[in-house]
């Protein structure tokens, strides 16, 4: 086989010298050995792996809370490991910075190495070159000039050195070329890139945030102004949320279509926005349009917004014993992605009272089950996501919401502790259509008056994915490069036939060699003995020459 | 109209997979049928020349045997099958209206329709790779059948994250590496048998360890950028699709997984010692990982890439 070890930079061997030096110099060249990349390859992968294996907090805390219940002794365990944020953990971070030290100190000496190889002369013709892998020879019926003339031409595009040999009657010429520097080009390109994307990644990760917002269709409006706006926010490490770009967002409409099976087949949210710009300028009034779709985001002053899903918002209004009425309007969580029955809570405050005391014996929640299209039937439940035919199954509940408990509760539901002591009563039960209502004790009636759909947003903000996306593109081209270009060298001994008589005669002797793993020298090498030492195509190409 | 289609496609499915095994059959044939002949070829590629020179030419040959009209045969049935196959995800698709890789039914027939194109390449421009093909219709035909049996699924719509232009290019250059990785995968696992110098009817009729070797690098060179450019365009349709470019969801950490071991692999072509044996064994390993990913983590793990269409 034609291979040969790639070029691995030559390292003297130094004279040794005091401990501590040899000590960081043997680390560090153990450190930038090709064996330590191999093996931190590894490690980095199955590093990796648990990550894939076990749940993670950054995609699903719901998976991890369910592991831990399920494997109570061995979950603390992983956890103070840090297998559940395998990407965040230090014995992770550990390997991939090694192999980045590790990678630089292989890099940059091979980068000097190669500068230097490009502009030195292609090493000389070895002594004897019937010994390469490729080799011949030919007598030609012409004279040296002609040949050295006829190798120069062919060589055309090769790095190419020219030596003289010899002296006297036998001063030949030899010719020593090589191609394919393009392939430790590309290795180089790419290993650098990697590099850079890595950096390119950690900028995204330190300057990056995530958060996610839920709009009512139909005109529901929010603007990124900072971190209190969002109903789950994550920070990059040098985000505080104080310098977000407020751009402002409206939504219009929103549609969901689906295939008779249940499957959504597109949701599309036609949207008005503001960027910073607009706002600067006080352009307030004005709303620029955009249709958001799943794979359609908006791009707006270095952000995206996606649409991440949807759900209802069902309506009720009280009407007090006095008259008094209030509407309540929020957000209903899916409970069933594919039929989005949803459940929640709207509660309200009643209206003129200032006693807090009394205040807290008298709010009310509407809480329980919404389905967009009933099951009918005294167990309501939902059979397609689509809004076709909306019932809710809800109770009424009145007393005390624990609203000014000072602890934050969850707007999907209520406090059950208010329930189970008694402070919080149910007063009625109903499966309500958009129109009905229900009747309390004390005369307040409350009416379903109808639904809204809602969309979950996400904002994304990442500074660095452009410049991941160069590196990447970048790195692949370097890949091919490195692939693909064979690096190849090629000699020539020319040396005159001694005759002082007949017409000159010269004998060409070639001999080739790849320098890499690449196979496929053969059949070039080929062609170039072809070109080179059969006497016809010489005597034409030589005609061509002069 | 189009659920006959797709039921057509279903039957050039099936008509595949028969022609795939006639192959094999005719493939084992040649095996038999051929006894001591041809030791030449054992050595062939081993030589000087980077390109071995089929062995089979004309003087290696004293004439057109049984067996050699078997292995003809094989191959004339495996392209037959290959045509077969790659209709029935063309019709797959007419019948879906939609690029015919949105589920793991269609994906693993690409899968195969790709490793089948691959060694079908492979096989013109070294004919005396042939007995390589019965080793790799073997795990071709284990993939179809688990697509056939497990992942199949009727022909219908996908959910809106996977309607986008992104998914013909990222599931498409993924399937048709993952094919492509097949048969350095089963080349390297046979090398690595074939070190061992053991012998027998079958094992002799092997391309030698060298040539092996060579088939495993060679193809694998051409797989690994086309992998990355795979996950490249992943990462540009998960910015579009859920919001970040790079999640570490469970599919996308498996791939890196196999693109870290690939990158091994060619590091370990590069490093003194690892040259041959350990290659081999990464080789095998990363085409594994490829596997795990494929099954383990669609079908067990899930995440974000849950489409598998397995309920
Ligand atoms: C982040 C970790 C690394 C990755 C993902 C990686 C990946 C790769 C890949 C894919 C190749 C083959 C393509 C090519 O030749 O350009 C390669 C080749 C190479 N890498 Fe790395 N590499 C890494 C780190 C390193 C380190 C630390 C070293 C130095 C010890 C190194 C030295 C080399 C050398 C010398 C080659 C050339 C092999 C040849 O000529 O065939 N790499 N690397």
């Amino acid at each position: 086989m034609s291979t040969e070890a790639p070029p691995r930079p030559a390292t003297a061997e130094e004279p040794p010298r005091g401990g501590g030096v040899a000590l960081l110099r043997n680390t560090w060249r153990g450190l930038t050995s090709m064996r330590t990349a191999l093996v931190l390859l590894f490690l980095l992968a199955l590093a990796a792996l648990p990550g894939a294996l076990l749940p993670q907090r950054s995609l699903n805390q719901d998976l991890v809370e369910r592991y831990f219940a399920d494997n109570p002794s061995i979950a603390p365990v992983l956890d103070a490991l840090g297998f559940f944020d395998v990407f965040a953990a230090p014995w992770f971070a550990a390997v991939y910075l090694l192999l980045m030290v590790s990678l630089v100190g292989c890099v940059l000496p091979r980068t000097v190495e190669h500068a230097r190889a490009l502009r030195a002369a292609p090493v000389a013709v070895p002594r004897n070159l019937s010994r390469l892998p490729h080799h011949g020879s030919a007598e030609l019926p012409i004279g040296l000039d002609e040949a050295a003339a006829l190798v120069r031409g062919r060589l055309r595009g090769w790095r190419l050195a020219e030596r003289s040999e010899g002296s006297g009657d036998a001063a030949g010429r030899s010719f020593s070329a090589e191609k394919g520097y393009l392939r430790e080009a590309g290795n180089l390109v790419f290993h650098l890139s990697l590099i850079g994307l890595l950096v390119m990644f950690a900028v995204g990760k330190l300057f990056g945030y995530e958060g996610q917002v839920i709009v009512l269709s139909g005109g529901g409006q929010f603007c990124n102004t900072g971190i209190l706006g969002y109903d789950s926010f994550r920070a990059g490490l040098r985000v505080d949320g104080t310098d977000l770009e407020p751009f402002c967002i409206r939504v219009d409409d929103f549609r969901a279509e689906y295939e008779h099976t249940g499957q959504p087949s597109s949701f599309t949210a036609w949207l008005g926005y503001q960027t910073a710009d607009d706002l600067a300028a006080g352009r307030t009034d004005s709303w620029r349009p955009y249709t958001l779709a799943i794979n359609h985001p908006l791009r707006v002053d270095g952000s995206r917004v996606y649409l991440l899903g949807q759900g209802y918002a069902p309506r009720f209004t009280v009407t007090y014993p006095d008259g008094q009425q209030r509407t309540g309007e929020i957000q209903w969580r899916p409970v069933d992605q594919s039929t989005l029955l949803s459940e929640g809570a709207t509660k309200f405050e009643p209206p003129g009272v200032t006693d807090d005391e009394q205040r807290r014996t008298r709010q009310l929640a509407v809480t329980g089950l919404f389905a967009p299209t009933s099951s009918g039937g005294d167990v309501v439940t939902s059979v397609f996501p689509d809004l076709r035919n909306p019932e809710v199954a809800v109770d009424v509940l009145r007393g005390d919401l624990g609203l000014d408990d000072g602890r934050g509760q969850s707007i999907f539901q209520v406090d059950q502790s208010k329930i189970d002591s008694g402070e919080l009563v149910r007063v009625a039960r109903a499966n309500l259509v958009p129109g009905q209502s229900v009747t309390l004790d004390d005369g307040t009636v409350v009416t379903f008056d109808g639904v809204r759909s809602f969309v979950s947003l996400q904002v994304s903000h990442d500074p660095g994915q452009f410049g991941v996306l160069v590196f990447a593109v970048v790195l692949l081209a370097g890949l091919g490069a490195s692939l693909s270009v064979r690096r190849r060298r090629f000699w020539a001994r020319l040396t005159p036939v001694p005759d002082d008589d007949g017409p000159a005669r010269t004998v060409v002797e070639i001999g080739g060699l790849a320098r890499t793993d690449r196979a496929g020298y053969g059949e070039e090498f080929d062609r170039l003995r072809a070109d080179l030492l059969d006497a016809k195509v010489a005597a034409t190409a030589d005609n061509e020459e002069s | 109209m189009l659920a006959e289609l797709a039921l057509y496609s279903d039957r050039l499915f099936f008509g595949a997979v028969v022609v795939y095994v006639l192959a094999m059959v005719l493939h084992g044939g040649e095996y038999s049928r051929r006894r001591s002949e041809r030791v030449a070829l054992v050595g062939a590629g081993a030589a000087g020349s980077d390109d071995a020179p089929p062995a089979d030419g004309p003087d290696a040959r004293p004439r057109r045997d049984t067996a050699e009209r078997l292995g003809r045969m094989a191959v004339a049935l495996t392209v037959l099958g290959a045509g077969l196959h790659l209709a029935s995800l063309i019709t797959r698709g007419v019948a879906a209206q939609r690029w015919p890789l949105g589920n793991m039914y269609e994906f693993t027939s690409a899968i195969c329709v790709a490793a089948v194109v691959t060694w079908l390449v492979l096989l013109r421009r070294s004919p005396a790779s042939r007995p390589l093909g019965l080793f790799v219709l073997l795990p071709v035909l284990l993939l179809q059948f688990l697509a056939g049996t497990v992942l199949h699924v009727p022909a219908g719509p996908v959910v809106p994250a996977l309607q986008s232009y992104w998914l013909s290019i990222h599931v498409t250059t993924i399937a048709v590496s993952s094919g492509l990785l097949l048969v350095p995968g089963v080349a390297s696992a046979l090398y690595l048998v074939r070190r061992t110098g053991r012998s027998n009817a079958v094992l002799d009729r092997l391309p030698s360890a060298p040539a092996l070797d060579r088939i495993a690098y060679r193809t694998t060179i051409i797989a690994f950028p086309l992998y990355t450019f795979a996950i490249i365009a992943g990462a540009i349709w998960a910015e579009a699709a859920w919001g970040r470019f790079w999640g570490w969801d469970p599919k996308e950490t498996v791939a890196f997984v196999a693109w870290v071991v690939y990158a091994a692999y060619l590091h370990a072509r590069a490093t003194a010692g690892w040259r041959t044996g350990a290659a081999a064994w990464i080789n095998v390993l990363g085409f594994a990982v490829m596997i795990f990913n494929l099954f383990f983590i669609n079908m067990v793990v899930a995440g974000l890439h849950s489409y598998a269409g397995l309920g």
